[in-house]
């Protein structure tokens, strides 16, 4: 389930507060997708507890990954409908009602001045409740499986996190998988399958970061997340016990928006993208499964429609002037035992007229003064400790640092990020039906200087915590 | 006075009889051997620790195989077959002989192949050290694992050359046999006692359908078919045939079974294709192909 929509409404409300806190929780509600979470369907299909293919629900075990891999097939040649009572039905369903805090400081609010013309911290807590994902998956015939994800919002205003179809072990081979529709990227650091529930830490800030034009002013052209569901068709293999995966995926341009919609300034829609994976797992003693791997995503966004109408408005799918922007990354995936570290390494680069939001066809004459293809650096530890199979202790500590500036007028450390989250899941109990967790988180959120302070002028900090209780259950 | 004596002697005499047999009759009567508390397993290099597999065992087992190792998990009611008993060490899969126990290779390689046709799967995504702790955490369950050593494995003679003739005396001896009264004469699985089998927990246990795929039961290879039949699968119908088969003979029948694997390809059924008989009877099964998946006849 995509926390992320879960929270969508709240952060429309915070807004309001500020444009450059808006700019940010914007980013957050644009991205917004949802996921493959856990699934009791399988649970129930194959009688087997939540914990066999999950080390802590929704995080995967290496044997739910291999079970994932294999197109939702345990390999007995019992994984076909046929197989099934015609009263199964593959459906599982999640939510979690919660109780929350969030306070964030320098916060742009009204004051005697008039609008946004102080600041002050804003505190905001109370009962709530995310949004809903229903998980349909499993397959369809033998080596053939499916993944449907109708996801709402808190609202209930519905859309479709996840669509596709896989051909599964083509030609009796695992390193020949066929996925069409729109899916999660190979991804060893599932956003889907984040640990983490709260607005703050309920994504991964890496996935979704873009540089900031200047204080105030967010990124204005393009939207991407790399734990944004995508649109596309994904090459995957793996060796049987699933040491070795590799994939690599053409996807269209929209970050997995229908329609050919980009999700902002709707040009996007004409241009294809890249996105490569690949990792390599292997057993040290006692000490348990280590993998690492790396990652990369090669994208192109339009810079201006090549049609518009009704006044200036982009006719969705027809943007030109593609220019590029990448991401890649390396992950460790490191287990002592019960403790388990995720280190990842993250760098990402745009090109400058996309960051400066000016049309291609333009030329250098149409860029700012001083602009520059900003790129930026990242880092991410996520640590578990897995006391059992019903409890699960997590902390992940994030940080961002821009190396080049959109412009030379913008302070050094525009964008940097830094992230903290901790806290802990309890499954009361762990069965072959349904799951439950209790859910207590804290996150917070420092966002350096990517505000103008009404009273002074300068670029002031944004940040953010949320502290999060939550029962967190799925059927 | 010599009646007293009479009667002391005899008191005595049923004392000296008595005595000792009320004593076996304590010794009778004393618990039976209890499951070891901890437990090791050796596979190659590999030591299996039981504490550190009782982790896994609660994290993947338990559903199916129940937090006693009975068999009755809390899906047991669900699966067919029913998981196993290991309460009973009563195992299917083993390089030893029928009645013994498995080696711990055994189990080791029963996790990491798993059971097609049942909810068992690999457990090949686990590690080796993982494995071989569950294998020793599922010795603890019994005590046939404290008062019995594992069989000696059997031994496999190396397989002799393919042959036309090895084929043709395996479907002989299949007949001779009476293979086809379970597995059907096209070995699908269907023959006239299949619907009136049961295993060990008398529960309906179906016989394997050659047709199907290519992996049995126990293994994909030539020497783990043949295993299977001159170790039988305990707890199920399917009997040993070492006292009965010589091992020449075993091999001609490893052979033929693999004629009846038509959709999956083979050296042995390509051979059998090589004949114009094999070739019409070959085909003549492809026509009549059944697939349990559902996809339909595919000529």
């Amino acid at each position: 389930m995509d926390v992320r929509s879960m929270w969508g409404s709240r952060r429309r409300s915070r807004c309001r507060t500020t444009l450059a806190g808006s700019a940010v929780l914007l980013l957050v509600i644009l991205f917004s997708c949802s996921s493959a979470s856990a699934i009791p369907a399988f649970a129930r299909k194959y009688g087997m507890p939540c914990s066999s293919c999950h080390e802590a629900w929704p995080k995967l075990s290496p044997f739910g990954q291999q079970f994932k891999d294999n197109g939702y097939q345990m390999g007995n040649d019992r994984d076909a409908p046929i197989f099934q009572s015609p009263a199964y039905w593959p459906i599982a369903l999640r939510i979690t009602p919660n109780w929350h805090l969030e306070h964030n400081e320098n916060t742009i609010v009204d004051g005697p001045g008039g609008p946004n013309s102080t600041t002050a911290t804003v505190t905001t807590r109370g009962f709530d409740f995310t949004g809903m994902d229903f998980l349909t998956a499993g397959t369809l015939a033998k080596n053939f499986s499916f993944l449907l994800v109708p996801s709402s919002d808190e609202t209930g205003a519905f859309h479709f996190e996840s669509v596709n179809v896989r051909f599964d072990n083509l030609f009796g081979s695992t390193w020949a998988n066929i996925k069409v529709g729109k899916f999660e990227l190979d991804n060893l650091l599932s956003e889907k399958r984040i640990l983490a529930l709260s607005s703050n830490g309920g994504f991964y800030q890496n996935y979704h970061f873009q540089p900031w034009l200047a204080p105030g002013s967010p990124s204005p052209s393009y939207v991407f997340g790399l734990g944004d569901n995508q649109l596309g068709i994904e090459w995957m293999g793996h060796s049987k016990n699933d040491r070795t995966r590799v994939s690599a995926a053409l996807l269209q341009g929209t970050d997995g928006n229908p329609d050919f919609q980009s999700g902002i300034g709707g040009a996007a829609g004409r241009g294809y993208e890249g996105y490569i994976a690949a990792s390599q797992a292997f057993e040290i003693g006692s000490l348990g499964l280590q993998r690492v791997g790396g990652f990369a995503y090669f994208g192109q966004a339009p810079t201006f429609p090549q049609y518009t109408q009704n006044d200036g408005a982009a006719i969705f799918g027809t943007g030109i002037g593609n220019k590029p922007y990448y991401r890649a990354g390396f992950i460790g995936m490191w287990y002592f035992k019960k403790l388990d570290f995720t280190t990842m390494y993250f760098y990402g680069h745009d090109n400058v007229f996309l960051a400066t939001g000016t049309q291609s066809n333009l030329g250098a004459d149409g860029l700012p003064t001083g602009a520059h293809a900003p790129s930026w650096n990242g880092a991410l530890i996520e640590t578990h400790y897995t006391w059992s199979p019903q409890l699960v202790l997590i902390n992940r500590y994030e940080l961002i640092r821009m190396k080049q500036q959109t412009l030379d007028t913008n302070p050094g450390d525009l964008g940097n990020v830094d992230a903290l989250t901790f806290g802990f899941r309890y499954y009361p109990f762990i069965n072959t039906r349904a799951g439950f967790a209790f859910h207590n988180e804290y996150s917070i959120v420092w966002n350096r200087k990517v505000q103008i302070s009404p009273t002074t002028g300068l670029p002031i900090d944004l940040t953010s915590n949320s502290l999060f209780f939550g029962l967190d259950f799925i059927f | 006075m010599r009646n007293m004596l009479i009667a002391k002697l005899g008191l005595l005499i049923a004392l000296t009889f008595i005595l000792p047999a009320s004593t076996l009759g304590q010794q009778a009567d004393q618990p039976a051997a209890q499951p070891a508390k901890h437990m090791e397993s050796h596979i190659g290099n590999l030591t299996g620790d039981s504490d550190a597999g009782r982790l896994l065992y609660f994290r993947y087992c338990w559903g199916c195989h129940g937090p006693h190792g009975d068999g009755n998990g809390e899906n047991a009611p669900y699966v067919t077959p029913q998981p196993r008993n290991f309460v009973a060490a009563t195992f299917k899969c083993r390089s030893t002989p029928t009645g013994t126990l498995p080696t711990d290779e055994d189990l080791y390689n029963s996790l990491k192949r798993g059971f097609n046709f049942t909810n068992m799967p690999s457990w090949l995504a686990l590690t080796s050290q993982e494995r071989a702790n569950l294998v020793a955490f599922i010795k603890t369950f019994s005590p046939r694992w404290v008062t019995e050593k594992p069989g000696t494995p059997i031994q496999i003679p190396a397989e002799p050359a393919l042959t036309i003739a090895s084929i043709k005396h395996g479907g002989e001896l299949f007949q001779k046999l009476e293979c086809w009264k379970c597995h059907g004469q096209e070995g699908r699985g269907d023959g006239p006692s299949a619907s009136t089998l049961t295993d060990s927990n008398d529960q309906p246990i179906r016989p394997y359908n050659f047709t199907s795929t290519n992996r049995s039961k126990c293994g994909r290879t030539n020497p783990e078919l043949y295993k299977i039949f001159m170790t039988g699968l305990d707890g199920t119908p399917m009997p040993s045939f070492a006292d009965v088969v010589k091992p020449e003979d075993a091999w001609d029948l490893v052979h033929y079974l693999r004629t009846l694997q038509y959709n999956n390809p083979s050296p042995e059924l390509a051979m059998w294709e090589s004949t114009a008989e094999g070739k019409a009877i070959v085909a003549a099964k492809r026509v009549a192909k059944y697939t349990e998946t559902g996809s339909g006849v595919k000529p």
